[in-house]
């Protein structure tokens, strides 16, 4: 992605994520964070994950941010709004994020980064080499592959129902779980007559 | 150089598909809702808009059926009043209207319009996750009517838009789970491959083509030969549960609750006037044109001719003629103009839902159904390969899993049905 573009989502973004905490008001709040999710989704679409972008909008904006926005709606915001900030939270609040910046400051200068090759056309249809011998000859993943295009979704696809295919499954039956507990959790209890 | 060369295609790209294309036919659907819902119920419409030459001294008025009227509603709305009550959030309450309209119209990005005119493809972006940009951009448009409810800090109003809200996420998982039999038999998410597909082999939902050596060929015989024509089964359910949702998320009759005038006034705009009640409207018929261009893409062969008449308009080195492009946005825009008409034909025919019977065809019905329908799909898909290897014990239980499966959702769905809401304690 052209460098000024990353700029311009990187600055939606973070003027999002100090929206959350700066407003008053939740529903602003909430909004604030959604703008913040859409700058992420830029910067993923940016580096060629068009799947993860468009997830972390049909996921995370669609869907859970509409679910957090309903509860939201249905507080009485007058009370939300007089609340003060308390030291003690204030000073988690500046504490803690400084700690991850830290580490993140340690991972970037103990990491190697490798022999970097940037996504071009050439570079993908030698990619295209170098994929294991069980994808089949006549797969989209090889066809797009050999025209020069990144196959993201099926290459995703293919690592998710090959490689970690019982993982997948756990979570899908850890999720059903959690659904189950919830409902059955939020259930009015009706006593016996 | 060529940046600048491609940012000017792609400017001329946008502003043709979606302010000379798009917002012409969203203004002239509200001619046709109203001119064809007046058919409909034996009345004449809005026939008298024409030239008003009678403003500059002249006897008569060219009337022209009314098809000027667009542009005298588009004058009256942009005139009158923009009113903003005092006890509304005003800053929402102007977000509002934007974020109705904008979604709807973004999504346009990834339609294809057509083949391919002086060598440019007819489509603003061609990515890889069309049918996903669609539906990740247009739950945004949710935003839109929740917050308009919330910020007129009126009652109905926000009952209005919680409804929409809780309505466009239930109907969503029954829009994503439908689509996934087709993608299936696709085997990608890149919208112009799916069209090109479709031109090659017949439209998903009539899947033959003619000429070839035999008369005619059918579509689907790469799955498993004559047996592929099982495949139509779970397309046509498919098509039925994703068109219904479609109805759901863009809030048309029979599921338009969130602005139910028996109920709740006016809904989530309520408190709205002129142009901004206008974005929100307008919002409405532009998320219906997306929708339909999203079904006649995924079912009808988007701008394929079908039935192997693309053929013809390829020359001798297999690439598409200079005017083929046109001929295949005409192809496009009729089917997409074909399916506005059903969308208002099904409005002024069908009476609304009730709010719980809603809930429960999404939630009970239609999610349960969608599940089922991958499983069959994929069944057939399988089928050939299966036998093909030997594993023909694999296939049968496999055939009575997905059967037993579908019986237990059956009789769950059933069981729902039958239960009274508890009686007060």
């Amino acid at each position: 992605m052209p460098t000024p573009l990353f700029y311009l989502f990187a600055v939606i973004m973070l003027a999002g994520g100090i929206g959350i905490v700066a407003m008053r008001n939740p529903v602003a709040s909430a909004f604030s964070m959604i703008v913040s999710f859409i700058g992420l989704a830029a910067l993923f679409v940016g580096l060629n994950a068009y799947f993860v972008g468009i997830l972390q909008i049909l996921v995370y904006t669609g869907a859970v941010m509409v679910l957090f926005l309903f509860i939201i709606m249905l507080l009485d915001l007058k009370k939300e709004e007089d609340r003060e900030t308390k030291t003690p939270t204030l000073l988690a609040g500046i504490i803690i994020p400084l700690l991850l910046v830290l580490q993140l400051v340690a991972v970037f200068q103990t990491s190697d980064l490798g022999d970097f090759k940037p996504i071009t056309k050439d570079s993908l249809i030698a990619a295209e080499a170098q994929l294991p011998n069980d994808i089949p000859a006549d797969s989209q993943i090889r066809k797009e592959l050999k025209q020069g295009s990144l196959p993201d979704v099926n290459l995703i696809g293919q690592k998710l129902f090959t490689e970690y295919n019982f993982p997948l499954q756990v979570i899908g039956i850890l999720l059903l779980v959690a659904t189950v507990g919830c409902v059955s959790l939020s259930k009015k209890l009706i006593p016996k007559a | 150089m060529d940046i600048l060369i491609l940012i000017l295609i792609t400017m001329v790209k946008i502003v043709g598909f979606t302010f000379v294309l798009t917002l012409p036919i969203i203004a002239y659907s509200v001619y046709a809702e109203r001119r064809f819902s007046a058919i409909l119920q034996d009345r004449v419409g809005p026939n008298r808009t024409g030239i008003p030459l009678t403003l500059f001294g002249f006897k008569k008025d060219i009337p022209l059926q009314g098809l000027l009227q667009p542009l005298a509603d588009g004058l009256k709305f942009i005139l009158k009043e923009d009113f903003t009550p005092s006890h509304v959030n005003k800053f929402f309450f102007w977000l509002a209207p934007a974020l109705t309209m904008v979604p709807a119209l973004l999504t346009l990005a990834v339609i294809p319009f057509g083949s391919e005119l002086f060598g440019e493809k007819l489509v603003i972006a061609d990515v890889s996750v069309g049918p996903l940009f669609i539906f990740a951009i247009a739950s945004l448009s949710v935003y839109g009517i929740t917050f308009a409810g919330w910020a007129s800090n009126n009652k109905y109003s926000f009952f209005g838009g919680v409804r929409s809200c809780a309505q466009m996420i239930s109907y969503e998982i029954a829009l994503g789970l439908s689509v996934i039999p087709v993608l299936m038999i696709f085997g990608q998410l890149n919208l112009t491959n799916i069209v090109e597909w479709q031109a090659q082999h017949g439209w998903l939902l009539c899947p033959i083509t003619f000429g070839g050596e035999n008369g005619f060929d059918f579509g689907f015989y790469e799955f498993g030969g004559p047996l592929g024509i099982l495949l139509l089964l779970p397309i046509f359910l498919s098509f039925f549960i994703f068109t219904v949702s479609i109805f759901a998320e863009t809030n048309r009759m029979p599921f338009d609750l969130p602005e139910c005038e028996t109920e709740l006034v006016g809904g989530y705009h309520t408190e709205y006037s002129s142009m901004k009640f206008a974005l929100f409207f307008l919002g409405e018929y532009a998320a219906m044109i997306v929708g339909s261009a999203l079904i006649v893409t995924l079912f009808f062969g988007g701008w394929s001719l079908g039935f192997g008449l693309d053929a013809l308009l390829k020359d001798d080195t297999d690439n598409w003629v200079a005017y083929a492009g046109l001929i295949h946005l005409g192809a496009f825009l009729t089917k997409v103009i074909a399916f506005i008409l059903f969308f208002i034909l099904v409005r002024w025919t069908v009476p609304r839902f009730r709010y719980d019977q809603l809930m429960k065809l999404g939630w009970v019905v239609f999610f349960e159904l969608a599940l089922i329908n991958i499983l069959v799909a994929a069944v057939i898909m399988a089928a050939p390969n299966m036998v093909e290897r030997g594993e023909i014990g694999a296939l049968i239980v496999l055939i009575i899993g997905v059967i037993a499966f579908s019986i237990a959702m059956f009789v769950i769905a059933k069981s729902l049905d039958k239960k009274k809401a508890p009686q007060s304690l």
